[in-house]
């Protein structure tokens, strides 16, 4: 028995189906969320659990995860960074391409969970704008399953033209992102 | 086999030819001038797992990989030849069977020279 989604609202005909673009758009971005993992800590190999096959994330979409992110639609950061490991986080998130989502897995990407010191980030919206927080430590795989499931429901809703519009541009400038 | 076969009869396949290249001319065309573009410094430099990456990707390749393909390329040939000499053999007698080995034996020269030289030696 293979589960598929619910068509969208639409007017459905002898042979058709008319519906809008972003209904449709918003489907196809939210069940087909391919992940790039950025896994540092324990959270990783939770994460790496989510993938495997008892608790398989591939069945919500994200059946390709990439390394690089000029494929890849929704980072997931997973584990403690370190101040030093901020750059790299930014410029990954940086070189990914629009529309991107970023989820943040366990309380040390969410705010730098029990490591409250000099060498912890406390928190990857410091330098990322997030979408989606997971928090636990670790989180299990179900908990994370039900953040990309939240992320989808997000992604699903999103409005086509978010990413052109002034507010988006504002926020990705508070994080010093300049892009064109 | 008894149809002649005019210069005009081969028109349909440029016509095939000119959709199929005109098709794939007109997508790239029109995606890039659609498309959305988003550009940035950061954005486009090559990606090196979030790091700064450091000179090109132009190294030296050592040359025993070409010469492998290339003398895979010269015998491969020298098989496909062999194979309408295999199908006619009987009908090419033995007029057919010493052309082969005259061809064969001037291939043959060549691998000598090339086993002297030591090309195929893969350290």
């Amino acid at each position: 028995m293979v589960k598929i989604v619910d068509k969208p609202e639409g007017y459905e005909g002898q042979g058709f189906f008319a519906t809008s673009f972003d209904k449709v758009i918003g489907l196809a971005r939210a069940n087909s969320l391919w992940p790039l993992p950025f896994a540092t800590s324990c959270c990783g190999i939770e994460f790496m659990s989510t993938m495997a096959s008892t608790y398989d994330l591939a069945r919500f979409g994200s059946e390709r995860p990439s390394f690089s992110p000029r494929q890849a639609d929704m980072l997931i950061v997973a584990g403690t960074i370190a101040k030093k490991m901020a750059p790299v986080l930014k410029q990954v998130y940086e070189q990914m391409a629009e529309p991107r989502w970023v989820l943040c897995v366990g309380a040390c990407a969410c705010s730098g969970g029990i490591f409250d010191t000099y060498s912890v980030l406390q928190g990857i919206d410091r330098i990322i704008p997030v979408d989606v927080y997971v928090p636990g430590c670790p989180p299990r795989p179900e908990q994370i399953l039900e953040g990309i499931l939240q992320l989808q429901e997000f992604t699903k809703k999103e409005s086509l033209r978010r990413r052109n519009e002034d507010k988006y541009k504002e926020l990705l400038a508070s994080y010093n992102i300049l892009v064109d | 086999m008894n149809k002649l076969y005019t210069p005009a009869d081969y028109v349909p396949i440029f016509i095939q030819l000119g959709l199929a290249i005109g098709f794939v001319l007109t997508t790239m065309i029109a995606t890039h001038l659609l498309g959305p573009k988003r550009r940035g410094k950061v954005k486009d430099e090559a990606f090196e797992c979030g790091i700064e990456a450091v000179g090109d990707a132009r190294t030296p390749i050592s040359i025993k990989y070409f010469l492998i393909a290339i003398l895979f390329v010269l015998f491969d040939v020298e098989i496909i030849f062999m194979y309408p000499w295999a199908v006619n053999f009987l009908q090419l007698g033995w007029f057919g069977f010493f052309e082969m080995v005259t061809f064969m034996g001037l291939l043959l020269v060549g691998f000598y020279y090339i086993i002297k030289r030591d090309v195929l030696k893969w350290e």
